[in-house]
C-alpha cells in the first residue's frame, strides 16, 4: 500500500576506478602532507649544501717522501692512451728504432731499495733519506718499446718484476704474466721484444736459446720511429691494511747484459735519462745508467701503471646524499605506517579493494617523487662540486659523460629504491619506527662502519656485497688493477662489486620487499 | 617518584614491543660482532688490531634498536594518545618524564650488560681460530685486562646513553617516526660529514662533538694516542647530548599540551 522510496542516486556517471585513479589518489596524500613535501625538499637542498661544503677549500696535498714538504698544488697527472689517469716515470735507456726489430737482453740481476719508515720530526727536504735493502713486488726491469719519451704516451714492455714473474704489460693497463720467478745471479733472465708494424711481442728465455712467448700486444697508430731500450721502475709502497697512511718511495736497480739489436736501428749511441722526473709521485733517487763493456747497470724509481690515489671523483661530492637517504626513508615508512596509526588505511582499502594495486600506487608515486628530488639535486650537486675541486686545485679522475650520468642518475635511484624499501618494510611492520631503523641500518650503517673504518678491509668488502648498501657501488668510477699494490677498500672509493651489480643487490632487496608486503597486506586485516 | 617509576615500569614490561626490543638488541648485536671477527684474520690484517674493539663492533648496529626502545617509550603515547591519561594521572610532568627515563634506562643498562658479554665471548671464542693468537702477539680477550673491561662497562653505558638521548629527542618531537629519523641521523652522521669535510682539524672537531664518534672511544683499548677524543672524555660527550636532549623535551613537555 504504502510507496516504496526509490534510494538516493546521484546523477552524476560512476567514477572511474582504474590504476590511474589509485595513482591519483596517492599522489594527493603525498603532496597534500606538508612534513613530507617540506622534508623531501630540504634532504634534495641538503645533497646541493653538501655538495659545496665538501669540496670549498678542499686541497688534496701531495708529499714527494717523508721528509719532504707536503706540497698543495693541481698535480700533473698524465693521461694514457685510453684516457685514463696514469703514473709513467721510470729509468730509461733507450735508441730510436725506425721501422722494424727486435731487442734482446739477459737480466743478471734485479735488487731494491726502500725508503726507512721515518718518524715525522725530519723536516728537512734535502736530508739523505735513510734507506734500506728490499725489493717491492712490483718493481719492474725489462725492455720497453714506446712511441717517445713523453709521460702517456704509448708503449709495450716485457719485464721482470719484483715477485710477480715475467710480465708482458701494454698501454698501462694491460698485464699479460709469463713464467712465475724471482731473479738472482745463478737465475738469470732472457727478455727479446720485438716490433713488426704496430705488433709488439714479447717472449722470455731461461737459457737464451729456448724461447717462450709471452704475449702481444698491438699498439694502434704507432709511429714508424720509436724509442726503444732498457728501463727500470719501482713503485711506491703502503703499509697495508691502512688505506689512509702515506706512501713511501722505494728504487730498484737491474744489471743487463748480452743486449743484442736487430733490423733497423739508426747508429746512434744509447742515451739514458729519466722520465716524468720531477713529477710529484713519491720516488726515491732520480735514477740513472751506467755502461761499460756492454753491461748496463740501471736503477729508478716510480711506475708505469695506472694513477691510484692522486685526485676526486664524483663520489666525493656526493656525501650529503646520506642525509637524504635518512629523510626518504622516514617519509617512505611514514607513507604507509601513517595510514594504519590514524586508521586510514581502512577507508583506503574500501576505496580500492585490490590491495597490490594500492601498494604499487604508493611505490610509484613515492619512488617517482624521491627520484626527482633527488636528480635534480645531484645533477646540482655533482657539477658544483666537481666545479669547486678544480677551483681549488685538485685533479679530477677523467670520467666518461656516461659514467657520469650514471652517478647522477644512479644516486637518485639509491634514493627512490631506499624509500621505496622503507615503504614496503614500514607495511610488513606496521610500525614505523622499527620499519625506519631497519631500513636505516640496511642502507646507511654498513657505510658508516666502512667509512669510520670502524671494520677491518675483508669485513666491509662482505658487508657491501651483502647487504643494500651493495648499491652505492653505482657511484664507483675508478677501476681496481691487480698489478698496481694498493688498498682498493671502499673507503677509498673502490667497491667490492660492479658498478650495475651493486645497483642490482639493491634492487632485488627492493623486489623482495615490495613482494613480502604485497602478500602480507593481501592476507591481513588491515 | 615511586609510583611513577612503578606506572612507567608496568607500561614498558606489558607492551608487545618491548620484549622483541629487548631481544632484537641482543641479537643484532652480537649478530653483526660475530660476522666481523669472523670474517677477519690476522693473515689479511697483521699486528695492531683492536681485539676489543673489534669484538664490540654490533654496538654500531645495537644502539639502533636500543634508540627504538628510548623513542617508542614516549613516541607511541602520543601516537595512540596514552600522553593524555598519563598526565591525567602523573601533572608532575618533569616526573613522567625522569621515570621515563630511569625505567628505560635501566632495562637498556640490563640489556646492555648481557650482549656486550655475548660479544666478547663471542670475540674470545672466534678470534684465536682466526690466527690471533698469541703466537701473533695477540692476548685472548679477558675481563681482567683493564682497558677491556672499561671497553665493556663503556658500551654498556653508551648504549644506555643513547636511549636517553632517543627519549629526549622524541620527548621533543611527539613522534616515533621523526623522533628515530633524527636520532640516527645524529649518530651516524656525524662520523660521514666528518669524512668529507676539508681539513684535519675541522674533521677532528666534528669527531669530537659527534654523539657516536665520541662516545665509541669508550671501546678503544690499544693506540688511545690517535684517537679524537679520550675515552670518558667521549663518553662525556654523549652524556652531554642525552642530558641536553633530556632537558629540551623536558621543557616542550612542560610547555606544551600534550
Amino acid at each position: 500500500m504504502s510507496d516504496t522510496t526509490t534510494p538516493y542516486r546521484s546523477g552524476l556517471p560512476n567514477g572511474r576506478a582504474g590504476f590511474a585513479q589509485t595513482l591519483r589518489a596517492e599522489g594527493t596524500k603525498l603532496r597534500t602532507v606538508r612534513g613530507w613535501v617540506i622534508a623531501l625538499v630540504v634532504a634534495g637542498l641538503l645533497i646541493v649544501v653538501m655538495a659545496a661544503v665538501a669540496t670549498f677549500h678542499r686541497q688534496n696535498t701531495f708529499q714527494a717522501s717523508p721528509g719532504s714538504p707536503v706540497v698543495v698544488a693541481h698535480p700533473f697527472v698524465p693521461q694514457g692512451p685510453g684516457g685514463e689517469a696514469v703514473t709513467d716515470t721510470f729509468s730509461f735507456v733507450h735508441r730510436p728504432l725506425a721501422g722494424d726489430g727486435s731487442i734482446t737482453v739477459r737480466v743478471g740481476s734485479l735488487t731494491g731499495l726502500l725508503a726507512q719508515s721515518s718518524t715525522s720530526h725530519s723536516t728537512s727536504a734535502d736530508a739523505q733519506q735513510a734507506t734500506r735493502p728490499g725489493l717491492v713486488p712490483w718493481a719492474k726491469a725489462g725492455l720497453i718499446v714506446k712511441e717517445g719519451t713523453k709521460q702517456g704516451s704509448p708503449y709495450a714492455a716485457i719485464m721482470v718484476t719484483g715477485s710477480h714473474g715475467v710480465r708482458l704489460q701494454y698501454d698501462y693497463t694491460h698485464d699479460v704474466a709469463g713464467s712465475p720467478g724471482t731473479i738472482a745471479a745463478a737465475a738469470p733472465r732472457w727478455l727479446r721484444l720485438s716490433r713488426s708494424g704496430d705488433l709488439l711481442t714479447g717472449y722470455e728465455s731461461a737459457d737464451g736459446a729456448q724461447w717462450t712467448r709471452v704475449g702481444s700486444a698491438r699498439l694502434a697508430g704507432l709511429s714508424e720511429t720509436v724509442q726503444a731500450g732498457l728501463f727500470v721502475t719501482s713503485p711506491e709502497t703502503r703499509p697495508s691494511a691502512q688505506a689512509f697512511s702515506s706512501p713511501s718511495g722505494s728504487s730498484a736497480s737491474a744489471v743487463f747484459d748480452h743486449v743484442d739489436l736487430r733490423g733497423q736501428w739508426p747508429e746512434q749511441s744509447w742515451s739514458g735519462g729519466v722520465v716524468g722526473a720531477g713529477t710529484m709521485t713519491p720516488t726515491l733517487t732520480s735514477g740513472g745508467y751506467h755502461q761499460s763493456d756492454g753491461t748496463f747497470t740501471v736503477s729508478g724509481s716510480g711506475d708505469i701503471a695506472p694513477a691510484v690515489d692522486v685526485g676526486s671523483t664524483p663520489a666525493d661530492t656526493l656525501a650529503g646524499m646520506f642525509v637524504g637517504l635518512i629523510v626518504v626513508i622516514v617519509v617512505g615508512a611514514l607513507f604507509m605506517t601513517a595510514e594504519y596509526r590514524r586508521g586510514l588505511i581502512r577507508t583506503t582499502l574500501a576505496a580500492t579493494p585490490r590491495r597490490g594495486r594500492v601498494l604499487a600506487a604508493k611505490a610509484l608515486v613515492l619512488g617517482a617523487a624521491t627520484f626527482a628530488v633527488g636528480l635534480v639535486a645531484t645533477a646540482i650537486a655533482v657539477p658544483l662540486g666537481e666545479h669547486l675541486l678544480r677551483v681549488n686545485g685538485n685533479y679530477l679522475y677523467p670520467v666518461s659523460v656516461f659514467s657520469s650520468v650514471r652517478v647522477v642518475a644512479g644516486t637518485a635511484g639509491l634514493l627512490a629504491l631506499a624509500a621505496i624499501i622503507a615503504l614496503a618494510v614500514g607495511t610488513l611492520l606496521r610500525r614505523s619506527a622499527v620499519a625506519i631503523v631497519a631500513v636505516i641500518a640496511a642502507i646507511v650503517l654498513p657505510n658508516v662502519l666502512v667509512i669510520t673504518a670502524a671494520l677491518p678491509l675483508t669485513a666491509s668488502q662482505w658487508l657491501l656485497r651483502l647487504t643494500p648498501a651493495a648499491g652505492l657501488a653505482i657511484q664507483q668510477t675508478l677501476r681496481a688493477y691487480p698489478q698496481v699494490d694498493y688498498v682498493y677498500s671502499p673507503a677509498t672509493g673502490y667497491f667490492p662489486l660492479a658498478p650495475w651489480a651493486g645497483f642490482a643487490v639493491l634492487c632485488a632487496y627492493a623486489a623482495l620487499a615490495l613482494g613480502l608486503a604485497a602478500l602480507a597486506l593481501r592476507r591481513r586485516d588491515a | 617518584m615511586r609510583p611513577a617509576v612503578r606506572a612507567e615500569w608496568t607500561k614498558l614490561r606489558t607492551v608487545v614491543g618491548t620484549s622483541w626490543l629487548v631481544l632484537g638488541t641482543i641479537v643484532v648485536t652480537v649478530t653483526l660482532s660475530a660476522f666481523v671477527v669472523t670474517a677477519e684474520s690476522s693473515a689479511n690484517t697483521g699486528a695492531g688490531v683492536d681485539l676489543t674493539k673489534l669484538s664490540l663492533t654490533g654496538i654500531y648496529l645495537g644502539q639502533a634498536v636500543v634508540a627504538v626502545l628510548g623513542v617508542v617509550a614516549i613516541g607511541s603515547e602520543y601516537g595512540f594518545g596514552v600522553m593524555r591519561s598519563t598526565l591525567a594521572a602523573m601533572p608532575r610532568r618533569s616526573t613522567v618524564l625522569a621515570a621515563k627515563a630511569v625505567v628505560v634506562g635501566g632495562l637498556v643498562l640490563a640489556t646492555g650488560t648481557f650482549a656486550v658479554g655475548a660479544c666478547l665471548l663471542a670475540g674470545r671464542l672466534i678470534l684465536p681460530r682466526h690466527g690471533f693468537t698469541a703466537a701473533h702477539g695477540y692476548a685472548l680477550l679477558s675481563f681482567a685486562s683493564g682497558p677491556t673491561l672499561r671497553a665493556a662497562a663503556g658500551s654498556v653505558l653508551y648504549l644506555a646513553l643513547v636511549a636517553l638521548l632517543s627519549l629526549g629527542v622524541a620527548a621533543s618531537v611527539r613522534s616515533s617516526a621523526a623522533g628515530i629519523g633524527i636520532v640516527l641521523g645524529l649518530l651516524y652522521l656525524f662520523p660521514i660529514v666528518a669524512a668529507v669535510i676539508p681539513g684535519a682539524h675541522w674533521q677532528r672537531h666534528l669527531q669530537q662533538i659527534g654523539p657516536m664518534t665520541a662516545g665509541l672511544a669508550i671501546q678503544a683499548t690499544t693506540n688511545l694516542r690517535s684517537l679524537p677524543i679520550g675515552p670518558w672524555a667521549g663518553l662525556g660527550v654523549l652524556a652531554a647530548w642525552a642530558a641536553g636532549a633530556l632537558i629540551v623535551g623536558g621543557l616542550l613537555l612542560w610547555l606544551r599540551d600534550a
